[in-house]
């Protein structure tokens, strides 16, 4: 074998190693969506939307108690967490910029962001149900907070920083003051990035169970009040899931179903965004 | 040592002993420079990479300030104040103070609210009056023609050149007594260059412009005076016809003949 023959098939030993990794990877994210989609599809109806949660074997029984509280969880979450963690990313690219206390707070926002969700659904408990004496909503939306704001800090931050000095330059040349070249120079060139950040870090958290199940509990009626707890798609599919009875696992298949394709699309939406930006 | 010509016209900025320190150095980076600066008539700075020639030019709207632990020392007295004081009003100075950079640095919205954008932060609100500023400015560029059917489309669509004139058209709008030109046509083809060159010479009869330029012959087709600066000192103004035909220093003399930079 001449030494070309051989490179060529150390060439193609590899090629075939790595596609074979990347097949395998994403086999199973179709096999994982397969099997919602088979399960899941089969176990949407009307009454999902409907009625609220019962016990098993009554034909009116439904998500509706799970969706809204899901829906008000992670809402009220992001009203909480993207304004927090937009104006942190703020701070850290325009004023903290190299700074020791910039740097301090991008590395703990990096821990935090690889931090258990359920160690954050701990510390809720401890500060938020604990003194108040019984679960909440609220103490939901705290911990989908807390997780998110690390995500959109940081890529707030870094899609700032994206945004060329020259420009912000510019601005200040004309005889801006600080505070409008970031809202209307700054902001304006990062707006997709920063609104991809937002959609990702809803996404996360439109998926934590763990910081839940502690906090905002568990309610099979629904519920507006977010001072009493709260029922979500996340934690009624765990407690479905694991019942023993099929109507119940049935509609559990139904939440997962639900919560992956909000979250799917999502993704989705916060990648057409960049790609758009791009193609531009 | 160095050769700085007086100017007989009126001045618009007199440079005085000023040095300037990066933060961090452990010397000055501009050291002792004292020039005037003819008022309505193009000064061009030349210079090999790195003798300060960009550092200078943003010290006059104080750009280094944006930056912390930059130091200003000495003077460059603007309208009577020496605007490197530190209780200089830096918005203010920067609308009188206008500055096109190297490249082209069209904000992320229409062509209309880029022209508008100095305007309104004036606080022009006046629709007509903000409509007709902005097409005298975009004329004045030498722009109008080539957008008037598009200004409200996004700036960022229109080619390098056109978004340098557009930026010129951004600076002329809020009708700046000084104009600094950062190598403005380094990042243009030949004929954007053209264009922008014209331009800076149809606008030295209103605004006092200070161009840097790496490009020799540029400064020799479009400034009045030319400043030689090397190793953060000024060697050498003077009227730039003379400049380029009988240097007074010998190293103006080694650089424009291409002995080194």
């Amino acid at each position: 074998m001449t030494a070309i023959e051989k490179r060529l098939l150390v060439n193609k030993i590899v090629l075939g190693l790595s596609s074979l990794s990347a097949l395998i990877g994403i086999g199973f994210l179709f096999w994982i969506l397969y099997v919602l989609v088979a399960n899941g599809i089969d176990a949407i109806n009307w009454n999902i939307f409907v009625f609220e949660g019962a016990p098993p074997g009554y034909e009116e029984s439904g998500l509706r108690q799970a969706l809204i509280g899901q829906l008000l969880l992670v809402g009220v979450a992001t009203v909480v967490g993207v304004p927090l963690g937009i104006l942190a990313g703020t701070y850290l690219s325009e004023y903290g910029q190299k700074s020791k206390l910039a740097e301090i707070i991008r590395d703990i926002s990096d821990i935090m962001m690889s931090a258990p969700s359920i160690v954050i659904g701990s510390f809720v408990y401890a500060i938020i149900v604990l003194p108040m004496g019984h679960f909440s909503g609220w103490a939901g939306v705290v911990a989908l907070a807390i997780i998110m704001i690390p995500i959109i800090l940081r890529t707030t931050d870094d899609m700032l920083q994206l945004v060329p000095s020259t420009l912000r330059e510019a601005a200040f040349a004309l005889g801006a003051p600080k505070y409008k070249v970031i809202m209307q120079v700054v902001y304006r060139g990062a707006k997709a990035g920063v609104l991809t950040g937002v959609l990702l870090g809803i996404a996360r958290v439109s998926g934590e169970t763990a910081p839940l199940l502690f906090t905002s509990f568990n309610d099979n009626f629904l519920n507006y009040d977010l001072n009493e707890p709260m029922a979500s798609l996340t934690v009624t599919m765990f407690n479905y899931a694991t019942s023993p009875y099929e109507e119940w696992q049935k509609m559990g298949w139904a939440a997962a179903f639900i919560l992956s394709m909000f979250i799917l699309s999502l993704n989705i939406l916060g990648r057409l965004i960049l790609l758009k930006k791009k193609g531009r | 040592m160095a050769t700085v010509i007086d100017i007989p016209s009126e001045k618009a900025i007199e440079v005085n002993n000023f040095s300037f320190t990066y933060a961090g150095a452990s010397s000055p980076n501009l050291k002792n420079i004292s020039m005037p600066i003819a008022k309505n008539a193009v000064t061009a700075l030349i210079g090999p990479s790195g003798c300060g020639k960009t550092t200078l030019l943003r010290s006059f709207n104080r750009m280094h300030d944006l930056y912390p632990g930059n130091r200003y020392d000495g003077k460059i007295v603007f309208e009577g104040r020496n605007i490197v004081e530190s209780k200089e009003d830096l918005i203010n100075l920067r609308i009188k103070i206008g500055m096109i950079f190297q490249k082209p640095t069209a904000f992320p919205m229409s062509i209309f609210d880029n022209i508008a954008y100095g305007m309104r932060l004036q606080g022009l609100k006046n629709k007509t009056e903000l409509a007709d500023r902005v097409e005298k400015a975009l004329r004045d560029a030498a722009i109008w023609d080539e957008v008037k059917e598009r200004l409200r489309h996004d700036a960022n669509g229109l080619s390098g050149g056109q978004q340098q004139r557009l930026c010129i058209a951004r600076a002329i709008a809020v009708e700046p007594d000084v104009l600094l030109f950062d190598e403005p046509t380094s990042a243009l083809d030949p004929i954007s260059t053209r264009g922008i060159e014209k331009l800076v010479m149809e606008l030295r009869d209103r605004v006092t412009i200070i161009i840097v330029t790496h490009n020799m012959q540029q400064a020799a087709r479009v400034s009045d005076y030319t400043g030689f600066m090397y190793l953060g000192e000024l060697i050498e103004l003077n009227k730039t016809d003379e400049m380029f035909v009988t240097p007074a220093e010998k190293l103006t003399q080694e650089y424009i003949s291409g002995k080194f930079g």
